[in-house]
């Protein structure tokens, strides 16, 4: 047996005399025989704690590591501070569930609201929901609430939008009874007026800035075109972007949301991160997911709830604003410990510092012969290139001498087959970008 | 306590990052940052007392018993935390090509081959985020079924137990069905005559959990089973309640053909004060071609992401789904090994164990044995003393307990679903027994103790109908109101607390 449980002989024997049955196998005597397991399960042997760290440390050393990455493409290498860490594994916090609770509960539902109010900071946003479970979710979820605020059944998204997004977006929409429509990009950034024409039944509009390519999409003038046609106007935007990006709230947004992983979540091969939902106040009452709200107690005394619990499944089933239960709570509690880690400051630095390190890079492969994909773009931490030939085969040659160069865009975007998605983050130095320039330019 | 906004002062850092001395491109105005976002500004020091200012006024398992009925609230392996965060894990980028992965690839595939052979189906996709998601996901996989059929327009009707979790229904209308209630009949099973009324060609399928809500064992499954089969709909078992039965009946044997697992209940992912959890499912093998992409493959000794698939119904979340939960509920299983079933024993006999303590003291809705978990109602208290389920809850606290779920499943009156887990001595539960037992009789005595409990946590019962009429949902800086100084209105309750 595991250490996880204390039953010994003696216990098990006084608790089946209390409950007034001979065998613990009588208690399942509800159970239809036609439906009884009766063999053991086919799992393989137990391991002792010793030997199960062994075993997951094998299977980890059989993953890349020390090699110089330039991958993003929505998920980033930017450092994880160790103060974010050690709050994680508070044991209070860890191994609490949500907060129905709220007297044994107010350091969660604290937490919780000083995270919305980062997020809303973040995004010029009025209301933030507790997150959702990531960056393409999300995306699903305003489509929801767009459909029920607009009455509209299309929803727009533009092509240069993360392609999980979209996928994840064309994945729900039968269900909520949504058609989806992509706007093509042209030359890696999307048309104000060729959204405007296709906005016009919708009912939301999203768009990501800057856009997956790394191109930053001229978004005053597209949540514009979205808001002049009645659609919600949605934009994506990457949370370490807002330091040196305008909020989305200043341009005329409706809903932000986006992939929170970047600020204080590890990579861990994709999950488990946060996504976050914010909108303005008037679509409070149809956002998806926890929020909490401020009260006072029965002493007068301030506290935490979470609250509009009318919207939730558990109280309005069928016609809740979501399904979801189960949330991202304690990878939303690492954003809030990271970005209160930055300070505006620091956030500020960071945008500025991977600026830097991209306009760098871009300028020394375009010294090499190497030009960005699509040239007359401004572009943020990430930018695409022309690599000569087929990326995957790039990407190959360029890790086996220790650097992963980038995403190859080709796996989405047909034409585009020659070119790579290169990501900087603050990890990555000038001299690892004499590396990349080498490899790509050999 | 003070808000982490509220400790700021301008200024303060606590970060430091690296300085390359790299020119910073000019952004187009209408683009750049126009007002920098108010975010706290402290040194690291203030940073952390905050943060565990706010633990300490947190209750975890780790705090103490936690038997939040229908959430599992199991210890959490402190292995399992070091285990996640090897760096080989952790730093592991989701694009990484398949070569540079492999040991992520090979554990996700032995989760799923474990998660196919506890619940009896075929084929697994570990994506969903969690089990709503899992849900939706599976009645999107009938969606695509149907529809290769030809018969998705003839079957819009999902049959739920008027027993179930709120998230069925409303992942029944975000599928796109339309939801058809059964009842519940005097022994707890669903009502079979009322089913066999209710479920025609129309029908494209069942949703329950079994064991229910109620923590009793379906004694019907098979008739239930019956009943769906012979007019060509599908059952879905929400794996809610799993830990009731691993090892000791499998619902693909129970004649189910879609099954989501919370990683998070029954495979000790720590719950995290609301998530993160993941909800896998797992398929019979006619399904099988619906799964998400990408599918996780084994060929020979190498493992790879199986995009190629046709009649697929898309993404349900990014990349392959959350890893670090996977990492911890495969650690899990592995410590427990073909022995599982013994988990699901335990947890069994601890819950018949508290329900044979508290029966006399409480109302039983349904007299039978109990699964891994249990439903009794405070309805007499409530009657006779004026406490009902909502004031036993709030003076456990005082007692050093958290509260089991109440008022759900919502068609008992005053209910407080207990589900003690396989983790607890018998010590904790015969403390948490003498608890509700003392409780009982302080309702009969002095019923203001349980009225104006909890005594002794940071705040008294909150104002919730406040909160959600005036819906203060971020702090307002210097323009933030203050609710202390506004007028009192009545309370009054406005959700269920669990589940």
């Amino acid at each position: 047996m595991t250490p996880f449980v204390s039953l010994t002989e003696r216990d098990e024997r006084e608790m089946l005399d209390a409950i007034g049955v001979s065998s613990v196998d009588e208690l399942f005597r509800d159970v239809p025989e036609g439906v009884r397991f009766r063999r053991e399960l086919a799992l393989e042997p137990a391991l002792s704690e010793p030997e199960v760290v062994a075993h997951l440390e094998q299977l980890a050393a059989r993953n890349v590591r020390d090699e110089v990455s330039f991958l993003g493409a929505g998920i980033y290498d930017h450092y994880v501070p160790a103060v974010v860490d050690a709050v994680l594994q508070r044991g209070e916090f860890l191994t609490a569930y949500t907060p129905y609770q709220p007297e044994l509960s107010q350091g969660v539902l604290q937490a919780i609201f000083e995270y919305q109010t980062a997020i809303c900071e973040l995004t010029g946003m009025d209301v933030s929901n507790a997150s959702g479970y990531d960056g393409t979710t999300v995306a699903a979820d305003a489509c929801y609430v767009a459909k029920h605020v607009t009455g509209r059944s299309i929803v727009v998204v533009t092509e240069a939008t993360n392609p999980q997004v979209r996928q994840v977006v064309k994945t729900f929409a039968p269900g909520f009874g949504l058609e989806v429509v992509e706007v093509p990009h042209r030359d890696g950034v999307t048309d104000p007026d060729e959204l405007a024409e296709a906005a016009r039944d919708a009912a939301c509009v999203i768009f990501q800035q800057p856009n997956f390519f790394g191109n930053l999409e001229a978004a005053p003038e597209l949540a514009a075109a979205a808001s002049e046609a009645g659609a919600l106007a949605v934009a994506h935007v990457d949370p370490l972007s807002l330091g040196v990006l305008e909020a989305p709230g200043s341009y005329g947004c409706a809903l932000a949301i986006g992939e929170g992983q970047g600020a204080g979540n590890h990579q861990s091969f994709g999950g488990p991160h946060y996504g976050f939902l914010a909108a303005r106040s008037e679509f409070i009452r149809r956002m998806p997911g926890r929020i909490v709200g401020e009260t006072v107690d029965a002493a007068g005394e301030r506290g935490y709830v979470l609250t509009l619990q009318t919207r939730e499944q558990h109280i309005r089933r069928e016609k809740a604003t979501s399904n979801i239960t189960t949330n991202q709570t304690l990878l939303a509690l690492g954003g809030l410990v990271y970005l209160s880690w930055l300070g505006p400051q620091g956030l500020r630095e960071l945008g500025e510092t991977c600026l830097g390190l991209a306009h760098h890079a871009k300028t020394r492969l375009q010294e090499a012969g190497l030009e960005p994909t699509f040239s007359g773009q401004t572009t943020g931490k990430e930018f695409a290139v022309r690599v000569g030939r087929n990326a995957a085969d790039v990407v190959r040659d360029a890790r086996a001498q220790g650097v992963h160069p980038g995403y190859p865009l080709g796996r989405d975007y047909p034409g585009l087959d020659d070119s790579l998605l290169v990501a900087l983050t603050e990890k990555r130095t000038p001299a690892d970008i004499d590396r990349l320039v080498e490899v790509l330019a050999s | 306590m003070k808000l982490i906004y509220e400790k700021s002062q301008s200024g303060r850092t606590a970060y430091t990052l690296p300085r390359y001395e790299l020119e910073t491109p000019e952004l187009p105005e209408a683009l750049r940052r126009s007002e920098p976002p108010r975010l706290p500004e402290l040194a690291e020091p203030e940073l952390v007392r905050h943060f565990t200012e706010l633990s300490t006024r947190n209750f975890g398992i780790d705090t103490g018993f936690y038997p939040l009925g229908s959430c599992t609230m199991k210890y959490n392996p402190r292995v399992n935390e070091r285990l996640a965060n090897l760096p080989g894990f952790r730093d592991l980028h989701p694009l990484q090509e398949e070569e540079g992965a492999q040991g992520a690839l090979e554990l996700m595939w032995r989760l799923q081959e474990a998660l196919v052979e506890v619940s009896g189906l075929h084929a697994c996709s570990l994506q969903p985020a969690a089990g709503s998601q899992g849900e939706l996901t599976g009645l999107l996989l009938m969606r695509a079924y149907f529809t290769e059929r030809g018969e998705h327009e003839q079957r819009r009707k999902i049959v739920i137990p008027d027993s179930a979790h709120g998230t069925n229904p409303a992942s029944v209308t975000m599928a796109g069905y339309e939801l058809t209630p059964v009842k519940t009949d005097a022994r707890g099973n669903i009502d079979v005559e009322d089913l066999r009324a209710k479920v025609d060609e129309h029908t494209a399928g069942l949703m329950i959990t079994n064991p229910s809500t109620l923590g009793l064992f379906d004694e019907h499954v098979e008739e239930i089973a019956r009943i769906f089969h012979s007019v060509g709909a599908l059952m879905y078992y929400d794996g809610a309640n799993l830990n009731a039965v691993c090892g000791i009946s499998r619902p693909g044997d129970m004649g189910f053909d879609i099954i989501h697992i919370n990683l998070h209940k029954t495979f000790s992912q720590p719950h995290g004060g609301g998530g993160p959890g993941g909800g896998p499912i797992v398929v019979r093998d006619t399904l099988e071609p619906f799964l998400p992409v990408p599918q996780i493959v084994r060929d020979g000794d190498t493992f790879r992401l199986d995009f190629d698939r046709p009649k697929s119904i898309g993404k349900v979340r990014g990349f392959t789904g959350p890893f670090g939960v996977f990492i911890r509920s495969y650690a899990f299983i592995r410590m427990w090994g073909p022995q599982l079933k013994r988990m699901s024993e335990i947890a069994v006999l601890n819950a018949n164990y508290l329900l044979a303590r508290l029966r006399d003291a409480y109302d039983l809705p349904f007299d039978r044995l109990c699964m891994h978990e249990f439903v009794v109602s405070a309805r007499s208290l409530k009657r006779e003393h004026g406490a009902g389920a909502l004031d036993v809850a709030k003076r456990l606290m005082d007692y050093g307990f958290h509260p089991p779920t109440v008022y759900f499943p919502l068609i008992v009156p005053e209910a407080l679903m207990i589900e003690p887990t396989e983790t607890e001595p018998k010590e904790v539960l015969d403390e948490f027994c003498d608890a509700l037992l003392a409780i009982a009789r302080e309702a009969a005595d002095s019923p203001e103790l349980l009225k104006d409990a909890p005594h002794d946590r940071p705040v008294r019962r909150l104002d919730e109908v406040r909160a959600a009429k005036r819906a203060i949902v971020r702090y307002g800086f210097e323009d933030h109101p203050d609710l202390g100084a506004e007028p009192v209105e009545p309370r009054q309750l406005e959700a269920q607390k669990g589940a």
